[in-house]
């Protein structure tokens, strides 16, 4: 018999504290196998977020560091700037990066940091219990929201790769999808894109990636996974929003 | 190394520091510490090492999380309100067991209040500052070549017993300018032992996690008395002070930093009047040199605290000499004494002794 997959070796082989239905597991093994695939496992320091993620640091067969809410991009900073030759990424989400850790996202790629960051979109605090998060579209209901996101009381959600693509120092910016299979193939083409780009010095690269939550959104996975694509893609749109071929 | 060199406080802070070895700094501006990244900014890249001017306190404390956690060592600095917004930071660094270094060049406060000198954050500094049960080293120079000098025995302490460690210094002693003669030969940071919990290469090791938490029922007590245990032998054996004249002293002044060499000036202008005066000065705020003043509470039975604060230290003081002695306050909250007022106090207090 020919062994055509496996468990990636930057993976450690211990069960997911996850959801059913949440994207985390998805990503996690696609950051793994593309560790595995660029040989990069023995010198790579990811950095694990405030968050559902926390875990994080259990799960990646690496280094890691866990630290403060939202401030990934300053310790992925820090690392780098004192250990070049490693390859460090952040691994954050949506009220980390987009909330709380707005200022640090901005300005590591107003400096092209060196790193990669892979931003996990979910439109909802998933460790806290599913308050309402800077992504939770319009009308999406929350424990902080319970009628709906209102544009008078809680204002617009945040396009971040749209944001981000007006600095010259964001070198790469794509929005993927982890709720189809194709949306899986294109999110681990573009995670190793934005790892490939640190091994090249192209600098700063981040992948959004649009991920499910269905404890907080009450539905099923299957629900969740429906959700993203009929409501979430339309207001975050996929695609590469700034390219080092530009 | 017997050169002197004529230099401003917060410049000999950040020479120090680069001498003993630092090669990450991350700073953000504020008044009055301006010139530790200014001099970094250049003196960093000549060494070999990184300056980044951090988009916030939070950001810098968080890169020095980062880059410390590699094992190189680093520092940050900044006066009273930047250091409020690190203590997070801080905190992390504690609960992470990374031994960072940094300084607070204290202002006036509560709030915004002035660039002027201060001694006002002696509670954050000694009793932790950020959330959770932890200690941090502090050191309180006070003179020009004292900023130069400790930031190496800062570092030496933190990576001995992986705890963080810092100068606490003022408006007045980063601005003035003194000789500064190191007592020590520049640190080749490729001479320093490599740390076994350092993140980097991990080829031919298990990987490495550096973290604060332990979500685990009961495991994040047991890291916290492991610590306490580490906490316990700092006080031990790290504690420095300095007596001045305190054998036949009826009244010993109190005071750190820019208020003891006030005081010592007051302490002069008494004996040479007469007066049976001493003083006693901590070198180390934490660990604080409680056994050396207990022992000259033995014979001592009053003291006068001079501080720039409301009375923060004083507690300290008095928490040392147990109800042994009176213990007399001249506190001057981010106002700066004369040596001849605190003379005046010194001679109220003095005639008052039976």
């Amino acid at each position: 018999m020919k062994l055509i997959n496996k468990k990636p070796s930057s993976l450690v082989d211990k069960p997911m504290r996850y959801c059913p239905g949440c994207g985390h597991g998805i990503v996690h093994r696609l950051i793994a196998e593309i560790m595995d695939e660029l040989d990069i496992r023995e010198h790579t320091v990811g950095v694990a977020p405030v968050g559902c993620a926390v875990f994080a640091d259990e799960y990646f067969n690496c280094d890691m560091i866990q630290g403060p809410h939202g401030r990934g991009p300053a310790i992925a900073t820090g690392i780098k700037r004192s250990k070049p030759e490693c390859i460090v990424f952040s691994y954050q989400g949506d009220g980390d990066l987009a909330s709380i850790g707005m200022a640090e996202t901005v300005h590591s790629a107003a400096r092209s940091e060196n790193i990669t960051i892979i931003f996990i979109n979910n439109a909802i605090y998933g460790m806290t219990g599913g308050q309402m998060a800077p992504t939770t579209l319009l009308g999406q209901t929350s424990s902080t929201c319970p009628a709906g996101r209102s544009v008078a009381v809680n204002g617009y959600p945040i396009k971040v790769c749209e944001m981000l693509a007006q600095l010259e120092g964001a070198r790469y910016l794509e929005r993927t999808s982890v709720s189809t299979a194709p949306g899986v193939i294109k999110t681990k083409k573009a995670i190793k894109k934005a790892f490939q780009n640190q091994i090249d010095c192209v600098g700063f690269s981040m992948v959004e990636v649009l991920s499910t939550c269905p404890t907080n959104w009450g539905m099923t996975p299957v629900q969740g996974a429906r959700f993203v694509d009929e409501k979430m893609t339309p207001i975050y749109p996929l695609g590469v929003f700034r390219s080092p071929e530009q | 190394m017997a050169e002197k060199i004529l230099m401003k406080g917060n410049e000999a802070l950040a020479e120090g520091a680069v001498r003993a070895g630092c090669r990450f700094f991350a700073g953000y501006p504020i008044t009055p510490q301006n010139e530790v990244p200014e001099y970094m900014s250049w003196r960093m890249p000549e060494v070999g090492g990184s300056f980044i001017q951090a988009e916030s306190e939070v950001a810098a404390i968080n890169m020095l999380y980062g880059a410390s956690a590699t094992g190189i060592r680093t520092m940050t600095s900044s006066s009273s309100p930047g250091i409020s917004l690190k203590q997070e930071g801080i905190s992390y660094c504690a609960g992470a067991d990374l031994p960072i270094f940094f300084a607070n060049v204290v202002r006036g406060g509560p709030g915004l209040g002035n660039i002027a000198a201060g001694q006002g954050d002696y509670f954050q500094s000694t009793r932790g500052g950020g959330h959770g049960d932890y200690y941090t080293i502090v050191m309180a120079p006070n003179c020009v070549e004292e900023m130069g000098n400790f930031p190496r025995r800062c570092y030496e302490l933190a990576e001995k017993y992986r705890v963080p460690a810092m100068v606490l210094a003022d408006a007045i002693l980063g601005q003035m300018m003194e000789p500064v003669e190191f007592d020590f030969e520049p640190v080749d940071p490729k001479t320093l032992k490599a740390h076994d919990w350092a993140l980097g290469i991990a080829a031919g090791r298990e990987r490495r996690i550096v973290r604060s938490y332990d979500l685990r029922e009961g495991k994040l007590e047991l890291l916290n008395l492991e610590r306490m245990e580490r906490y316990r032998k700092i006080q031990e054996k790290e504690a420095l002070h300095e007596n001045r004249q305190t054998d036949d002293a009826k009244l010993v002044v109190a005071a750190y930093g820019t208020s003891s060499r006030i005081a010592a000036g007051a302490v002069k202008m008494a004996r040479d009047k007469g007066m049976k005066v001493g003083l006693f000065r901590p070198i180390t705020l934490w660990p604080f040199p409680t056994k050396a003043l207990a022992t000259i509470a033995e014979h001592v039975k009053n003291f006068l605290v001079v501080e720039m604060s409301m009375g923060q230290f004083v507690e300290d003081v008095r928490l040392a000499v147990c109800g042994t002695a009176r213990v007399d306050l001249y506190a001057r909250p981010a106002g700066v004494p004369s040596a001849d007022e605190v003379f005046t106090e010194i001679e109220k207090v003095y005639q008052g002794i039976r």
